[in-house]
């Protein structure tokens, strides 16, 4: 069955797939992890707020990201932000945004609802004689949060939101609808070109699991390092 | 001069009502033991005293600052009211030497090395600065019972408050944790105990406030209490705890 198979096509293809490619690819990753895990965390805060506007706001935001299939907001980020931002701006004409930055904040915006319920339940899972101990030696709301609970909650979260990461990883390839060279574009690209279909797309498949695989393995051993001994 | 005054104190849970009109006082310099059977509010009752119990009637003033009052800074007030809890809340991510100065640094102000510093004294009084490098969860109870202690004293208290410190910890630690209350007593330290260690109270407590059911039932000076219980409540509690 691999009688026929060209190995060159991959080689000849390995500066684009990786130098292009997935360096887009780990480039959104990272900044979107980082978005969303900041943007979450205050999702989180806002739910867990005794304030019933930010907890009703969170809540529903949350909601409705978990609701809608990834691909629709992608489209929908790519195609309504250049009027969003006129609309701020007072420009003239429609922004242009690019694909680049509105896929960035589209995955932002998006993974910020699955990090927000992480660490929700990682503030939660912190004892609440904790927040006590903290109060009664005089420290404030938001000092409790920042020394005292999120530090833990963020030790005891951490590989579920690498996890979370891993997939995030795997869904960045869905940016391929806005015809963007990531590492899956790429190799597509190259496939359709050289009529390599299956060398291509069965290359990535490896890498991707390789990655992913690896990833979680670390996770698994990190998760060990860094658990809280009580 | 009252350090704490409780008056008339009432809280409660939807229909549950766990305080009902409370009222006692510590003195400055005084020991005050809270006892009772489970459920009678006691560790509500501590917990009001440093605004995490919030109340529903009444007043409660600490070293002459009205905790119930609205406008009053609690973080501020909280930072000379020393608190130890039952299941010792050390910070388990923080290193001994950390819990000690974390809140020294954030609450007082205090610069790191003061802070440290200060903290070491106090381990050192405890007889635990061998562990400073350690984490929480690499101590034996009885040993992380008096970190919390000494944390809570790092912040220089003008009192101190025990929620059943003893309670959480295997039958050979309590000792150990009693043997530094004891000693805090002696130095002069106002304390309020919510404990069951009838012994520590009969060495070192002034009075002994009796709880049953949300209701303060006795509030009697150490001798007379323990000779001669005026309430049939409180009589029963004694002969159940002291029979053995």
């Amino acid at each position: 069955m691999f009688a026929g198979f060209d190995f060159d096509v991959i080689v000849r293809a390995l500066p684009y797939l990786f130098l292009d490619g997935m360096a887009f690819t780990l480039t959104l990753t990272v900044l979107a992890t980082l978005g969303g895990i900041v943007l979450g965390t205050l999702l989180a805060l806002m739910r867990l707020s005794r304030f019933a506007v930010l907890s009703t706001f969170a809540a529903s935001y949350v909601n409705l990201m978990r609701s809608l299939p990834l691909v629709l907001v992608i489209f929908w980020f790519y195609f309504l932000m250049p009027y969003v931002g006129q609309w701020v701006t007072g420009a003239a004409n429609p922004v242009r945004v690019g694909p680049f930055w509105s896929s960035l904040v589209t995955f932002t915006l998006f993974e910020a609802s699955y990090f927000c319920e992480i660490i929700r339940s990682g503030i939660q899972s912190v004892p609440r004689g904790q927040v006590m101990a903290s109060q009664a030696m005089g420290m404030t709301t938001a000092q409790t949060m920042g020394y005292v609970i999120l530090p833990q909650a963020f030790r005891n979260m951490l590989p579920i939101l690498l996890t979370q990461t891993i997939v995030l990883f795997q869904d960045t390839s869905l940016v391929y609808v806005l015809s963007i060279t990531d590492f899956l574009g790429a190799a597509a690209k190259v496939a359709q070109r050289d009529g390599r279909l299956l060398e291509m797309y069965l290359f990535a498949a490896l890498v991707y699991f390789a990655i992913s695989f690896t990833a979680s393995f670390f996770v698994r051993r990190l998760q060990r390092r860094v658990a809280i001994v009580r | 001069m009252s350090m704490i005054a409780i008056k008339q104190v009432s809280k409660s849970y939807g229909d549950f009502q766990v305080l009902k009109n409370c009222s006692t006082e510590v003195a400055k310099g005084e020991v005050v033991v809270v006892c009772g059977p489970s459920g009678s509010g006691k560790s509500t009752l501590i917990k009001t005293v440093n605004g995490l119990e919030p109340i529903n009637q009444g007043e409660i003033v600490v070293d002459g600052t009205t905790v119930t009052d609205k406008a009053t800074n609690l973080p501020q007030l909280r930072s000379r009211v020393g608190m130890v809890f039952q299941h010792f809340e050390l910070f388990p991510h923080l290193s001994i030497a950390e819990n000690l100065a974390l809140a020294q640094m954030k609450v007082l102000k205090r610069s790191r090395a003061e802070a440290l510093a200060k903290g070491a004294a106090l381990l050192a009084r405890v007889g635990l600065s061998a562990h400073a490098d350690k984490f929480p969860g690499q101590l034996s109870g009885g040993q992380q019972q008096r970190v919390a202690i000494a944390r809570a004293l790092a912040m220089d208290p003008v009192v101190m408050l025990f929620d059943e410190p003893t309670s959480a910890l295997d039958p050979e630690m309590v000792t150990e944790v009693l043997d530094v209350m004891v000693e805090l007593a002696n130095e002069g330290m106002t304390m309020m105990v919510v404990t069951h260690e009838m012994g520590f109270a009969r060495k070192v407590a002034n009075r002994v406030v009796f709880m049953d059911a949300g209701e303060v039932v006795e509030d009697a000076d150490k001798e007379a209490f323990f000779a001669e219980p005026r309430s049939e409540r409180a009589r029963q509690f004694l002969s159940k705890i002291l029979a053995h």
